[in-house]
């Protein structure tokens, strides 16, 4: 089969390798109709996530139709059209018993090198480092899919694949931003980044009753999409300067809640200060820019929530923890538990409450992944999602 | 769990250390100095072999006060190369630099034996294990002894029931190929792969059992490693499931194998039962030890290192 391949920073090749097969009896093998390029994936790209080996297919937004089911498998049949969520979740331990899926106790068999980074280890991803598993991704032609029986989803009515791709990350994602800000009538929530997970995360917002919705980006095609998405007020951080521009906006309350739709490649307007984290972030001293997340902190209201849905790999400095103990802030945050999300979210499709498709710019063959990969990071050609067709 | 030095032997290498650091920043600084009350400053090569001795003593006191006593190996040696200079040094002088001389030696010999103490102590301690964490059926003085634990989102009765039928446990011990229990449990015959494609062999017996408890187990007769160990089982508090906590120990004979017991569980025994309990948890919770193109084997130490490409093998 065709996949694309990690080869090293910036070097992506579509190259064929071996059709994967059942190592567990819970296993499935999807055969990948549609697949997407996240943001997240970028980290990857621009060498920023420890522990990926040459060679390591990437991708962790993908559906298809089952193709072949382990013994332990009686949910799912061949020929039947699922997408699959990201996170791997054996649905049997503590943490999957509370529905906490993507910490699953059981599926990262390389949990020993999470443990060193972060203490303990969350659930194993697909195609997202050998840290968090050593999984094969889907940005390939077939994909074998690990407790088969827990995670993919089956889509039994004709939804195009563009509406419910999305349902593999970044909808219940940015719905997971949303539904952490525990929205109250009235409330004003700001989020950073407005790429397709900040986007979700505003329609999100919206649909859970946020009075208003501030997108903060510096690209004018993004804060479009946003607005598209339910933002009621966008603001430019090269334009404008975000703590003041919100201190307006909410007559000097702040902001409700903060989404940080980022993560670890955040710019920042202040040179000096962007300079100063790529600089430490070069030289591995830290491995997080976290512009956004400080900002979102600083920008809260007392006794508010930030909402960490923007990735994170290991250390950051200058957190501005003073403002956060002082002020009586709530931090949420998680990888996304995604099977909670997954059904409820297919139903309000069905419904016609959103369709996920608006945020696809671009499609292309797989075989154009590296090319995809670099239009993404360097947002040509207004950029915003691409769905690769393998 | 691995053995530390005792705080005594560490506090002794930290005044080691402290020592060396002295001794090296004062060479550094003063050669010229220091071969002067050495008795030495006649000679043309006195000020550059001190010096490079000074920047030696500064890498013993790296190690040393890093918390190493195994450092003071390199006092050792570096004391023998300084004796030898230092005892043909005194054949060629005579008179005041001759005494001068004499000291510094015998105070270096004095300062040697105290790095060789040192040196064997640290050795010792490293050989010995943390003998507290023996079993209490462990007969043997010289011992590897590890310990591991896990939760089970499962009741203890159904995790012992699991553990206790003993030719189960190949399913997630690595190292295990085969357990045979021809009288139904309480005797049981291991074999177990060893480096170089060799097999060791075994019997145990269980020697305790109390029911959705504990089992204590221990080799019998003329073993190829003889071990001994236990597992317990307690119900987590809040129906948080089952704590499964292992204590092995396993003999450590000097020779031919105590070196195949010690490659057998590589350089982190501990690792290897604690791997071990993860593949016990997911055969219990999910039927199943998880395996990725990456780690096919499931959790397992050795694979952390050379970990596969993620992509699917024919």
């Amino acid at each position: 089969m065709l996949a694309n391949q990690w080869m090293g920073k910036e070097d992506l090749e579509v190259n064929e390798v071996p059709d994967p097969r059942i190592l567990n009896d819970r296993d499935a093998i999807v055969r990948i109709t549609s697949t997407a390029i996240c943001g997240s994936d970028l980290h990857l790209y621009d060498g920023y996530i420890p522990t990926m080996r040459k060679g390591d297919i990437l991708g962790h937004e993908f559906m298809g139709e089952v193709v072949e089911v382990g013994k332990g498998v009686g949910n799912l049949r061949a020929g039947d059209r699922v997408v699959v969520p990201f996170t791997i979740s054996c649905g049997a331990c503590l943490s999957c018993s509370r529905e906490l899926f993507s910490l699953c106790e059981n599926s990262n068999p390389n949990h020993r090198i999470a443990e060193k980074v972060m203490g303990h280890s969350p659930a194993g991803l697909f195609g997202y480092s050998h840290m968090m598993g050593g999984y094969p991704g889907g940005q390939a032609q077939y994909a074998r899919v690990p407790f088969a029986d827990v995670g993919p989803i089956k889509i039994e009515d004709g939804l195009p694949d563009e509406q419910v791709l999305f349902l593999s990350d970044i909808f219940p994602t940015g719905y997971m931003g949303a539904e952490m800000c525990d929205i109250q009538p009235g409330d004003v929530v700001a989020v950073w980044g407005a790429g397709p997970v900040g986007q979700f995360a505003i329609a999100s917002a919206k649909m859970l009753g946020a009075e208003r919705v501030i997108a903060i980006d510096r690209f004018g095609y993004r804060l479009d999409k946003a607005r598209q998405a339910g933002a009621t007020d966008v603001l430019d951080y090269e334009e404008v300067t975000v703590l003041e521009a919100l201190q307006e906006l909410t007559a000097g309350r702040g902001p409700d809640a903060c989404i940080d739709a980022v993560g670890m490649e955040a710019h920042s307007a202040i040179g000096p200060l962007h300079a100063y984290d790529r600089a430490k972030q070069a030289t591995r001293l830290e491995t997080e820019r976290p512009h956004a997340l400080r900002e979102a902190i600083m920008a809260c209201r007392n006794g508010g929530t930030v909402s960490i849905i923007g990735v994170y790999g290991g250390l950051m400095d200058k957190f501005p923890i003073g403002s956060l103990m002082n002020r009586s802030l709530t931090v949420r945050t998680g990888q996304t538990h995604m099977q909670r999300y997954m059904r409820p979210l297919l139903d309000r499709i069905r419904n016609g409450d959103i369709d996920p498709s608006f945020v696809v710019s671009h499609t292309m063959p797989l075989t154009e992944a590296p090319e995809g990969f670099r239009m993404f990071r360097d947002k040509q050609d207004e950029c915003n999602k691409i769905v690769l067709k393998p | 769990m691995t053995s530390t030095a005792s705080p005594g032997l560490r506090r002794t290498a930290r005044l080691l250390g402290l020592a060396s650091t002295g001794l090296g920043v004062a060479m550094l600084r003063d050669p010229e100095g220091v071969a002067r009350v050495a008795g030495v400053d006649d000679s043309d090569t006195a000020v550059p072999v001190i010096t490079v001795v000074g920047a030696r003593e500064l890498v013993h006191a790296a190690g040393l006060l890093a918390g190493r006593p195994g450092w003071a190996w390199t006092r050792v040696a570096g004391d023998a190369m300084d004796l030898i200079a230092m005892g043909r040094a005194l054949a060629d002088r005579r008179g005041d630099r001759y005494r001068r001389l004499r000291t510094a030696t015998v105070a270096v010999g004095v300062l040697a034996l105290v790095d060789l103490g040192t040196a064997l102590r640290s050795s010792r301690s490293r050989d010995e294990g943390p003998a507290t964490d023996l079993p209490p059926t462990a007969p043997w003085k010289r011992a590897i002894a590890v310990s591991a634990a896990t939760t089970v989102n499962k009741p203890p009765a159904e995790v012992y029931r699991y553990w206790r039928n003993l030719e189960n446990l190949p399913t997630f011990m690595a190292h295990v190929r085969e357990i045979r229990t021809p009288d139904g449990g309480r005797r049981s015959h291991w074999v177990a792969e060893a480096p170089g494609r060799r097999t060791v062999e075994w019997d145990a017996e269980v020697v305790e059992d109390r029911p959705d408890r504990l089992i204590r187990w221990r080799s019998t007769g003329d073993a190829d490693i003889e071990n001994t160990g236990s597992v317990e089982f307690v119900a987590a508090p809040g129906g948080r499931g089952t704590e499964v906590r292992v204590h092995l120990a396993y003999a450590q004979p000097a020779g031919r194998l105590g070196k195949v017991v010690a490659t057998l569980f590589g350089e982190d025994p501990g690792q290897q039962v604690r791997d071990d309990l993860s593949r016990f948890k997911q055969v219990l919770e999910t039927g199943q030890v998880v395996r990725s193109e990456g780690s096919p084997e499931g959790p397992f130490a050795r694979r952390l290192l050379t970990q596969r490409p993620a992509h699917p093998r024919p």
